[in-house]
C-alpha cells in the first residue's frame, strides 16, 4: 500500500483521478458545473481560477468533505461517492491534505500533530513512529521543532509542519489549498520546489489549489481553470501551453495578470 | 454670510444663460460645518431652467473627502436634472478620485435590499430552522451513543490521554468555584429555613431541610450550572475555533472521526467528573447550613450532623448524583454540538459558545422538572 522512497517517476499516462460531470452546490445555490478532469499519476494539477470561484470547494469535493450535487470522482477507476464510508475513509488515507495555513490540531505539539496519523493507523513501535516524525520534519525543514505548539511557530512554519503531516502516511496522493497564501516570495518558492521534489521522490500525484501566476507556471504539468461567471471551467491543459495556445481571452487575461485583456480592449 | 479666508463658502452665481457657476472657497477640510447642496438646489429651483453646472475653485485653499462627497451629490443633482456636469474646473486631484469611483458602475443586485420579509415568510422559516434544529439534535445524539457504544467495544479512536487532560480541566479545577457557589447556597438555604422554622420552635428541622434539599436537588442542579458555564462554553468555543482552523476537516481527512476522537473524550470526561464532583457539593452545601445552624440557632454541632444523617435517604443520594451524572452529559452533549455547528467566522464561535450555555442551563432545568414529575409519581 506504501509507496517508498525509491519510487521513481512512474508512467504518467496512467489515470490517477477522474472527475466527471462535477457539479457543486451549496444547497440550491450552484457553484460550479460539469467539471470534467482527469489527472495522470505522478504529475501536479494545479486547479486555478479567480477568488470566490470555488477552487478550495472542488477540492473539498475530491478530499470527502463535501458530497457533490451531481456527478462523481474517480480514484483509479473506482467511484469515490459511490463507496460506503468505511471504504472512502480507506481511500482517504491514501491521500494527504495540507490545508490552507496548515490547520495543525492546536492542542499538540507538532511531532504529536505527525504522529497521531501513525499512531492511528499503523502498529509501529513508538520508537519507530519518533524516528519516522522526526524524519517527516527533517522533510519540510523543521528538524528540531519537535516539541513546538503550531501557536509558537510561525506562519510558514505552520505550512510546512501542516505538510510534514500531510505525507505522514507517505500518501499516494497529495492535496494542496493555497499552499502559498501568507507565505514571502522566497518561502513560497521553496515550498513550490519542495511540491516538485515530492512528486519526483514519492512518485506521488499532487493537486494544488493556487491562484499564484509564479507558482502555476513553476509547477504544474497539467491545469485546469475555473470560471466564477459562467460557473464552469473554461480550459484544462498545461499552463505554459495554455498561454501559447488558448484564444480564450479571460484564460489569458489570468495567465498574464490582466495585462493581454488590457491590450485587448485597446486593440 | 461672513466670510474669512479659512472658513469653508460657497456661491452661486449665473453667468450666462442656462450657465451656473459654483465657487468654492477657503479650507474645506476645516471641522466646521459645510456648505450644503441645498443651497444649489433652492437656488436651481428659483431661477429660469439651467442646463450646466460648472465650478469656480480659484479661492479654494484646501480640501478631503468631505469635499469630493459634495462634489458627487452635486454630480448626481445634474444627472437627475438632466443637466451638464462641468468639472473641468475642479482641482486635478478631485477629478482622478471622481474619475476612479465611476470606473466600476454600481453593482444593482449587490446591495442587500432592506425589504422586511412578511409574517408567512418569517413563520415558515422559523418553522424550518427549528425543525432543522431538532434533527440535528437527534442526529448529534444518535452519532454519540452510536460512538459510545464503539468505546465500549474498544474500537472508538479515542485517547485516555486527551480524557485526562478534560477531567483535570472540569473536575479538579472547578473545585473552587463549586465549592464557593454551594457552600453559600447551603447558607442561603439554612438562612431561609432558619427564619421560619424558628417560629414554630423546630430549628432543628433546618438540617433536615438543608439535607435533603442539596442531597436531591440543589447539589447537582447548581453544579451542573457552574459546569455549563465553565466547561460546556470551553468545549463549543474550542471545537469552534477548531472548526475555523480546519482542524475539523483535517480529522476528517485522515478518516479519524471527530465525534470519537473529540467529543467522546469530553463527553466521558463529565459523565465520570460530574458524580464526584456533585457528592463534593452537597458535603460543602451542608457545611454552609452547619455555620449557620450551630451559629444562629442553638443548635449543637452533634444534633445537627445526626439529623442530617437521619434525614438524608439512600436513594436521595443516589437520584441527586444520577441526575449530577445525566446533567454532565447534558453539559457535555450541548457544548459540542454547539460548537460543532458553529460557522467559520469569529463572530460564528461566540455564537456558538453563548448558544451552548443557554441550551445547557435550558436542558438542565427543565429536564430536572420532568425529574420531579417522575420521582413524584414513583414516590421515590
Amino acid at each position: 500500500m506504501r509507496c517508498t522512497f525509491e519510487a521513481q517517476r512512474v508512467n504518467t499516462n496512467e489515470i490517477k483521478i477522474e472527475i466527471r460531470d462535477l457539479t457543486m452546490a451549496y444547497g440550491s445555490y450552484v457553484v460550479m458545473r460539469d467539471i470534467n478532469a482527469e489527472v495522470k499519476r505522478g504529475s501536479v494539477f494545479v486547479i486555478m481560477g479567480n477568488s470566490g470561484s470555488g477552487k478550495s470547494t472542488l477540492l473539498r469535493h475530491l478530499i470527502g468533505l463535501r458530497r457533490p450535487a451531481q456527478g462523481d470522482v474517480f480514484y483509479d477507476g473506482k467511484s469515490f461517492w459511490g463507496m460506503d464510508d468505511e471504504a472512502r475513509r480507506a481511500q482517504l488515507r491514501k491521500c494527504g491534505v495540507l490545508f490552507q495555513s496548515g490547520a495543525l490540531w492546536s492542542s499538540m505539539t507538532l511531532a504529536e500533530n505527525v504522529a497521531l496519523p501513525l499512531i492511528e493507523y499503523t502498529d509501529w513501535s513508538a520508537s519507530d513512529v519518533k524516528d519516522i516524525v522526526r524524519l517527516k520534519l527533517a522533510l519540510v525543514g523543521l528538524n528540531g521543532f519537535e516539541d513546538y505548539y503550531p501557536a509558537e511557530i510561525s506562519g510558514g512554519m505552520r505550512t510546512r509542519a501542516g505538510l510534514a503531516r500531510a505525507m505522514a502516511l507517505d500518501p499516494e496522493i497529495l492535496f494542496f489549498d493555497e499552499p502559498s497564501a501568507g507565505l514571502d516570495p522566497l518561502t513560497s518558492r521553496n515550498l513550490d520546489q519542495l511540491i516538485l521534489e515530492l512528486r519526483d521522490s514519492l512518485g506521488a500525484t499532487i493537486v494544488v489549489v493556487t491562484h499564484e501566476l509564479p507558482s502555476i507556471f513553476m509547477i504544474a504539468d497539467d491545469s485546469i481553470f475555473l470560471d466564477a461567471d459562467t460557473k464552469t471551467m473554461r480550459a484544462q491543459g498545461n499552463p505554459s501551453e495554455l498561454l501559447k495556445q488558448s484564444s480564450d481571452a479571460k484564460l489569458r487575461a489570468f495567465l498574464t495578470r490582466g495585462e493581454f485583456s488590457e491590450r485587448g480592449a485597446t486593440l | 454670510m461672513i466670510q474669512t479666508a479659512s472658513s469653508p463658502n460657497l456661491l452661486v452665481e449665473r453667468t450666462s444663460s442656462g450657465l451656473l457657476q459654483i465657487q468654492l472657497s477657503g479650507d474645506w477640510r476645516a471641522q466646521s460645518k459645510l456648505p450644503s447642496v441645498e443651497t444649489i438646489r433652492q437656488s436651481l429651483n428659483e431661477g429660469p431652467a439651467v442646463s450646466s453646472l460648472e465650478f469656480n475653485v480659484t479661492h479654494l485653499t484646501g480640501w478631503d473627502s468631505r469635499f469630493v462627497a459634495f462634489i458627487v451629490r452635486c454630480a448626481s443633482l445634474c444627472r437627475d436634472r438632466q443637466m451638464d456636469f462641468r468639472g473641468d474646473g475642479l482641482p486635478e486631484g478631485v477629478r482622478r478620485l471622481l474619475r476612479l469611483a465611476n470606473a466600476v458602475p454600481e453593482k444593482r443586485d449587490a446591495r442587500i435590499s432592506g425589504s422586511k420579509p412578511g409574517f408567512l415568510q418569517n413563520l415558515g422559516e422559523h418553522a424550518v430552522k427549528g425543525w432543522e434544529g431538532a434533527v440535528g439534535l437527534l442526529a448529534f445524539l444518535g452519532e454519540n451513543v452510536l460512538a459510545l457504544g464503539n468505546l465500549l467495544r474498544g474500537r472508538a479512536q479515542f485517547r485516555w490521554a486527551d480524557a485526562l487532560l478534560v477531567m483535570d480541566q472540569c473536575g479538579p479545577q472547578a473545585l473552587g468555584i463549586v465549592a464557593m457557589i454551594n457552600f453559600l447556597v447551603g447558607l442561603i438555604l439554612a438562612f431561609v429555613g432558619a427564619i421560619e422554622l424558628q417560629r414554630f420552635g423546630a430549628s432543628i428541622y433546618v438540617a433536615d431541610l438543608v439535607g435533603i434539599a442539596t442531597v436531591r436537588e440543589m447539589g447537582c442542579i447548581m453544579t451542573g450550572i457552574i459546569l455549563c458555564g465553565r466547561t460546556g462554553a470551553a468545549f463549543a468555543a474550542q471545537l469552534g475555533t477548531m472548526k475555523v482552523n480546519e482542524e475539523i476537516s483535517a480529522l476528517e481527512t485522515f478518516g479519524i472521526s471527530p465525534l470519537e476522537f473529540l467529543v467522546l473524550p469530553r463527553m466521558v470526561a463529565l459523565l465520570l467528573m460530574m458524580p464526584l464532583l456533585c457528592i463534593f457539593a452537597d458535603l460543602i452545601s451542608i457545611a454552609g447550613g452547619f455555620f449557620v445552624s450551630v451559629g444562629m440557632l442553638d443548635i449543637t454541632p452533634t444534633e445537627y450532623l445526626s439529623r442530617t444523617v437521619h434525614a438524608i435517604q439512600l436513594k436521595s443520594l443516589l437520584l441527586g448524583v444520577g441526575k449530577g451524572c445525566f446533567f454532565g452529559f447534558l453539559v457535555a452533549y450541548t457544548g459540542c454540538l454547539r460548537g460543532m455547528q458553529s460557522g467559520s467566522s469569529a463572530a460564528a464561535v461566540g455564537e456558538a459558545t453563548t448558544r451552548a450555555v443557554v441550551t445547557g442551563i435550558t436542558a438542565i432545568i427543565a429536564s430536572d422538572g420532568i425529574f420531579a414529575v417522575l420521582c413524584n409519581a414513583l414516590h421515590i
